[in-house]
């Protein structure tokens, strides 16, 4: 495709993709705003943009009020724990069915990816009773099992997609030169997918950290993580809108870092393949 | 399986090793997020220098997930828990059920008889205490006296529905975005339901018979629909339908609404500069009536209590006596100063001079909330306790299905009677599956 766009064509294009990035950006950048506003400025009509007194006590409250600290370290990790443990388990797993595929492959595939498709509520009852029975219930160990359980078919997924794309014939070329199953995987394999890894990890961080429903009913407070923290500033009767910002954006902001600083993986790894 | 078996026993051989020796007991106490619970955590410094033995482990929660953790806690004995933060929904039907220690090692000093009866009767089963009130709460009338003075009325301090009917009428200019009312629309057991309840009671309403039959289609409850839904037609705010007691906060706050019937616990708010517009201009009365002997308020008390079977009774019913004293108002006072004593417990509190002068709606919130009986909550005798709920386990899944049919009818999608109608239905159904009627 030739590339010969009028400036006008190319300017009205910017224009839109900023446009489309601030309206999907807006809410955090709202949420942001409000932190720093009093609870009266929070629910101003009409709403205050900039132009509100600029205060961080709702940060000192928060801090006051909560070990920020030890949510965080929970949900850091939890989310990269229990991924670790997960890639470990996905890689090969992915590369079997990507090179040594059989009969039933497409069908544990599928299988796989219906495990996703039960409401977590359907199953709450009886795993709580298990999580109660072993002890597991506000327990690093028993929550990072369960959200391991729960990215494991994305994980395996994701991978086994990037994997069809890798030429079958460099994995043999390796064999022939005496490559062991393990060397092929961990030498020759894994340095040529790891956008594709490092995305497929970077996704399942973070639907590990937002993950709400598992943490907050299987932990209290020692394994609790920031979707905890969260929970704890909103609140049906009183508008603490501004204390609920104030948390909202620090419970957000180390993944925000997370996803500015690897943006360059995340895309190259999410169009990986997308060009047949 | 096999591997997730042994996944799971390794997780269960790692959890044993990393379980923490501790000589001291730890109270894992849960507390929903409102500003006296809050207040509670940050004093409770008092407690444990009291009692260098016990250490304090505070879960702060939204009420609603709150309730639902605690519930299935306590449904499956989960035992995560040492101290339960439950309302007078929850403690008749778990005291019943078992799930509860009777309160009786509270200390010579703890007076039990100064708690106020109507809220010591709502937390109790068979005369026995299962939880002691930590804040009570109702609900009255908030108004701006400035629209009142306007429309030239004088809010009585009990008004009728009738007199709150012309008031809301003369005070709303729509073309200047005042409502003469703002009342709940929001569907849900302890939204709508909360508010539609309590008001029938004074429009002679009940939810059951005697012999729990569903009472929708009685015309009591006709008269209490229509009634609600007309004066929020003709005086409401617009999307009145997705209003729970937040978006009418901020909408009051900002000036928008003549007259607000919600929780007390809201006077402290909209009396507050920061958080209100109308600090200064706020009056409150007591929830109206139709002179029918009952009036339109509700009755909550956020209170503390133990579940059956827990291993640290002693020490919970220590923090238990500690939290809900007298002394502990005294320490709040001292601190805070009176107007931030949690309210509605003692009978005490509302004999002190200094908390009087302090708290400009003590006396509505006393009248309010001894005019509201749980053991007799309407006018027609009922086999149920509770007043803008029915204590039994089954209601909070009825009245969000009744919520959702009245939250339609004042968005328009349904008329007040299909809504009753559907009501009435559903309700039935859900009682003769329950076992209570054939």
């Amino acid at each position: 495709m030739a590339l010969k766009q009028s400036m006008g064509k190319r300017v009205g294009m910017s224009a839109a993709a900023w446009l489309i990035g601030f309206l999907i950006f807006f809410p955090i950048l709202w949420t942001f705003l409000t932190s720093f506003k009093s609870e009266l400025d929070a629910f101003a009509i009409p709403p205050k943009f900039l132009f509100f007194h600029w205060t961080a006590e709702n940060y000192a409250e928060v801090q006051s009020r909560s070990n920020y600290l030890l949510f965080a370290y929970n949900s850091i990790v939890l989310s990269v724990g229990a991924n670790i443990v997960g890639l470990i388990i996905a890689v090969p797993a992915a590369w079997s069915m990507a090179f040594v595929p059989t009969k039933r492959t497409k069908d544990v595939l599928m299988w796989m990816l219906s495990t996703k498709m039960m409401p977590g509520v359907g199953v709450l009852v009886p795993i709580y009773l298990l999580f109660r029975d072993f002890h597991l219930l506000d327990n690093r160990l028993g929550i990072g099992f369960v959200l391991l359980m729960m990215n494991l078919p994305i994980l395996i997924w994701m991978l086994y997609t990037y994997f069809k794309e890798i030429p079958v014939d460099i994995l043999e070329a390796a064999r022939m030169d005496g490559a062991s199953l393990m060397n092929e995987i961990v030498y020759v394999l894994t340095p040529m997918a790891i956008p594709g890894i490092a995305s497929t990890m970077l996704l399942a961080v973070i639907l590990s950290w937002n993950e709400a429903f598992w943490t907050l009913n299987l932990t209290t407070s020692n394994a609790a993580p920031l979707t905890a923290f969260i929970a704890s500033y909103s609140a049906p009767e009183g508008l603490f809108w501004a204390k609920l910002s104030a948390a909202s954006t620090l419970a957000i902001a180390p993944i925000l870092i997370l996803g500015w600083f690897s943006q360059k993986q995340l895309v190259r790894g999410l169009t990986f393949g997308a060009v047949k | 399986m096999k591997v997730l078996v042994k996944s799971l026993l390794g997780a269960v051989a790692l959890a044993g090793l990393s379980l923490p020796a501790h000589a001291e007991t730890t109270l894992t106490i849960p507390l929903v997020n409102n500003s006296d619970l809050i207040r509670m955590q940050k004093l409770s410094d008092d407690f444990t220098a009291k009692n260098p033995d016990i250490k304090i482990n505070w879960v702060t929660l939204e009420e609603n997930v709150l309730r639902q953790k605690l519930t299935t806690d306590i449904a499956t004995k989960g035992g995560q828990f040492d101290v339960l933060t439950i309302g007078t929904y929850e403690v008749p039907i778990w005291g019943k059920k078992g799930w509860l220690l009777p309160l009786d090692k509270l200390g010579a000093d703890y007076d039990v008889d100064d708690l106020l009866p109507a809220i010591r009767g709502g937390l109790s089963v068979d005369g026995k205490l299962y939880a002691s009130p930590f804040y009570g709460e109702s609900s009255m009338v908030m108004y701006r006296k400035d629209l009142m003075d306007k429309a030239g009325l004088k809010m009585p301090d009990a008004p009728t529905w009738d007199f709150i009917r012309e008031a809301a009428d003369k005070m709303t200019d729509k073309a200047g975005e005042v409502y003469g009312i703002c009342l709940r629309g929001k569907a849900g057991w302890g939204e709508n339901m909360a508010f539609l309840t309590a008001t029938a009671n004074s429009f002679g309403a009940r939810w059951f018979d005697e012999k729990w039959e569903p009472q929708f289609n009685t015309p009591e409850w006709k008269k209490a629909l229509d009634f609600y839904l007309s004066m929020m037609k003709a005086d409401g705010p617009p999307g009145a339908a997705a209003n729970g007691f937040n978006e009418n906060l901020a909408l009051f706050g900002a000036g928008k609404c003549g007259m607000w019937i919600d929780a007390t616990v809201a006077a402290s708010f909209v009396t507050d500069p920061k958080q209100s517009k109308v600090f200064d201009k706020v009056g409150f009365a007591l929830a109206p009536d139709n002179g029918l002997g009952k009036r339109g308020n509700w009755l909550w008390a956020w209170s503390l209590a133990v579940p059956a079977g827990s291993q640290k009774t002693e020490a919970a019913q220590k923090f238990i006596a500690w939290a809900t004293s007298k002394q502990y108002a005294a320490l709040v006072a001292s601190k805070e100063g009176w107007a931030n004593v949690p309210p509605g417990t003692r009978t005490s509190l509302y004999n002190n001079p200094d908390y009087l002068k302090a708290a400009p709606f003590a006396k509505m919130t006393i009248d309010s909330i001894n005019s509201a009986d749980p053991l007799h909550p309407t006018v027609k005798p009922v086999p149920y306790t509770g007043v803008q709920f029915v204590a039994i386990p089954e209601f909070q899944g009825i009245a969000n299905d009744v919520g959702q049919d009245f939250s339609g009818a004042l968005a328009g999608t349904m008329t007040g009677d299909a809504a009753l109608a559907a009501a009435q239905a559903s309700t039935e159904a859900a009682m003769k599956k329950a076992g209570y009627i054939k």
